[in-house]
């Protein structure tokens, strides 16, 4: 069955080359899973469409800004537009669990806070959605990073954690 | 290039050159790519200049009234989609006529699929230059560029289906002649290519015709943007398969050749190209982990596909790596990695595009980061996401596609490489250059610096970037002498290049060829069945609730 030397040694290369190859995309897959279930660390979920021009009289986003949920629960109401977020500054005191709730008006923007898993597209006719829990207290940075016009570099904001 | 510039028949003066037409169409297509490269490249150099406080954007105002961004959008579109798509249309139709040993089946067909992909390009340049369209590669509406630019770049897509149509003719034709051989590889590999890029372009085809052309020439009022995201994306992951693949054919059947060795496995190629033609496109919702508006677990299934590619991924490296070995071995080489210096390191072509295949491996490493669900959201949108590409589209296929034309631009015309040492000069000066500029890209990256944005005038700048932000100005700068080195010395050997008798077309054979390669892997249809398929499974739910639920009424935007 087999005709020469040469091409059965090249097949047990291939074959223990293969199994490791399949081995770290389970292995890479199983870690990934685990934390996004076991941990929760999540990404943007479904969470409902809005109308752009409609926003001013929706809720949350008709009175943009920081509610307590609960105590060191806290809910950030903040609406996109070209080129700045309002609010784009929110103090919370350190150990709180903030959901953040965006909009956009316009255009699509980012909204990235610099240090945590906040990382989300804000997207007009869509409410994008993410919970992240401060422990350390500090400035954190708020970056837009979708260019979203000219003035696209100087949209940003920051979360003061008390 | 000098091919259409002197009478045909002095290309190869004792016989008639059958292959006169797939080469002029090579040259010109080789021409408009690395034309395109050349401006977008300059265009990088205004970035990291700028990122590092040295604004060129003023004086250049007049030319270039939309300064960074409009520049941006320069470097992207000409980088990613004009170099690219040129390079690979030429490339795919010589090598695959040359494999076949036959002319393509059409010549008219041939040159239309080049003319139109031109008239498409000049339609989108116009308003790019005039600052009309200045909304980057990716388009995203609601921003809204002058509508000829959505309808140039759809021209440019559409043309290259009519590679695939002439390359299918052709094969039909070889096949009623050699109805019991195997596909040559360097052709099967090119069909393969593009049908999978022609199933990947049902998304930005859609999202162009049905969404965006309509609404930026004011035919509807409004669009729905997260469907056109997705559209988009559907197109825009596989699109860098069809940008590597042609590398990756040039790496398994041109690569082991010029090594001075045999290709390892044949039947293993294949089996990593029909899986990315099954797995390429049914992944792109890993683009959009971070989008609202799509379900969590169709995120987490591209995610399991998207490693699923990594697989055809680790066995390309496996078997290019595997023929190096024998390359080097062949010709004296010893040792466990000793023989690596046996290896033809002074011929440009070999070593431009071996550093290709080191910095990709990086890329690839990468890329599985990227793609790994919740750990996007550390990386996503940042200059992490730049330093990657470069190392993927910007090496990996870009340094092999200049390997290709050390020996591919001799071949056309007829004249000897102006100069070796310029060519070493150009790989190392691209590798060292890339490797500076794409390290200090992903840490600013992981330092939280978002992508595609005008640091230089951020207000928000912070004190770790600015340490890392010097490295990326010194390799973006060393990458450009690369270029330039490239340039002047793909020009001299057209102009100035020492005459000779062109060398054959480096195929390599294979330790394990044709003879060990089952049926099925000669085949095309189970593929694109399983391909179809799978595409419909994974994006079928997602599209269908995008258009149940769309509202298609936002206006749009050109806020620059």
């Amino acid at each position: 069955m087999i005709k020469n030397d040469e091409k059965f040694i090249g097949y047990i290369f291939e074959v223990a080359w293969i199994l490791p190859s399949v081995a770290i995309p389970v292995a890479v897959i199983t870690a990934v899973v685990l934390t996004a279930f076991a941990v929760g660390i999540r990404v943007p979920d479904v969470a409902g469409r809005i109308e752009p021009k409609a926003i001013a009289v929706t809720a949350p986003f008709d009175q943009p800004g920081l509610r307590e949920l609960a105590p060191g629960k806290y809910e950030a109401a903040i609406v996109a537009q070209v080129f700045l977020f309002t609010p784009n500054e929110i103090e919370i005191p350190a150990g709180s669990e903030v959901t953040f709730v965006l909009t956009s008006r316009d255009v699509i923007h980012g909204f990235k806070i610099v240090g945590t898993a906040v990382n989300m597209m804000v997207v007009p006719g869509q409410i994008s959605k993410l919970t992240v829990r401060f422990d350390q207290p500090g400035e954190y940075l708020i970056v837009c990073h979708e260019y979203c016009g000219s003035g696209h570099h100087v949209m940003s904001g920051k979360v003061i954690v008390q | 290039m000098a091919v259409m510039a002197r009478p045909r028949g002095m290309v190869r003066e004792e016989v008639v050159d059958r292959f006169a037409t797939e080469k002029s169409i090579a040259g010109w297509n080789i021409l408009v790519a690395f034309l395109a490269l050349a401006l977008g490249g300059l265009m990088g150099v205004l970035q990291v200049l700028q990122y590092n406080g040295i604004d060129l954007y003023r004086p250049l105002k007049a030319i270039l009234p939309g300064g960074y961004y409009q520049g941006l959008t320069l470097h992207g579109v000409l980088n990613v989609l004009v170099f690219t798509t040129f390079y690979i249309i030429g490339f795919l139709t010589f090598i695959a006529a040359k494999a076949f040993n036959r002319p393509l089946a059409s010549k008219g067909m041939a040159w239309f699929t080049f003319y139109f992909m031109v008239a498409g390009l000049l339609i989108a340049a116009v308003p790019i230059l005039l600052n009309r369209a200045t909304v980057m590669f990716t388009f995203y509406p609601p921003l809204k560029a002058n509508g000829f630019y959505y309808l140039g770049l759809t021209m440019v897509v559409v043309g290259t289906y009519f590679l695939l149509v002439n390359l299918v003719m052709t094969y039909r034709a070889w096949r009623k002649e050699n109805p019991a051989a195997k596909t040559p590889l360097a052709a099967y590999m090119s069909i393969i290519t593009m049908t999978m890029w022609v199933i990947a372009t049902f998304g930005i085809a859609t999202e162009m015709i049905f969404l965006l052309i309509p609404w930026a020439f004011g035919l509807v009022p409004g669009t729905d943007v997260l469907l056109a995201r997705t559209l988009f994306w559907f197109t825009g992951h596989p699109i860098v398969y069809f940008w590597l693949l042609p590398a990756y054919i040039s790496w398994y059947t041109l690569v082991p050749k010029q090594a001075g060795g045999k290709l390892f496995s044949e039947p293993m190629a294949r089996v990593s190209f029909v899986l990315f033609l099954v797995l390429s496109v049914p992944i792109g919702i890993h683009h959009q982990y971070t989008d609202p508006g799509i379900s969590q677990i169709w995120k987490l299934v591209h995610f399991i596909f998207t490693v699923g590619v990594f697989f055809p991924s680790l066995l390309t490296f496996f078997n290019v790596v595997a023929s190096l070995e024998h390359a080097g071995r062949s010709r004296g080489g010893e040792g466990w990695l000793a023989w690596i210096f046996a290896l033809p390191w002074k011929e440009p072509s070999f070593t431009t595009q071996v550093f290709a295949m080191l910095l990709f491996a990086f890329g690839g490493a990468g890329g599985v980061i990227n793609a790994s669900y919740n750990l996007n959201l550390v990386v996503h949108n940042t200059s992490w996401i730049s330093g990657h590409f470069h190392l993927t589209v910007g090496s990996a296929v870009a340094l092999t596609f200049m390997g290709i034309t050390y020996w591919l631009v001799p071949y056309l015309t007829g004249r000897a490489l102006w100069s070796k040492g310029l060519g070493l000069a150009q790989a190392w000066l691209w590798l060292i250059g890339m490797i500076l500029f794409s390290h200090f890209m992903h840490m600013l990256g992981l330092h939280g610096m978002p992508r595609r944005t005008m640091i230089g005038a951020a207000p928000y700048v912070l004190p770790e970037w600015k340490l890392l932000l010097p490295f990326t100005m010194i390799g973006g700068l060393l990458m450009f002498t690369s270029a330039l080195c490239f340039l002047v010395n793909t020009l001299m050997t057209i102009y100035a290049g020492r005459r000779e008798e062109p060398a054959e077309v480096p195929f390599a054979k294979a330790l394990s060829g044709p003879e060990d390669v089952p049926a099925v892997l000669d085949r095309f249809w189970p593929w694109v069945l399983g391909s179809l398929v799978l595409v419909a499974i994974n994006y079928g739910p997602t599209l269908y609730f995008l258009v149940s639920t769309g509202r298609f009424n936002i206006p749009g935007l050109s806020p620059w």
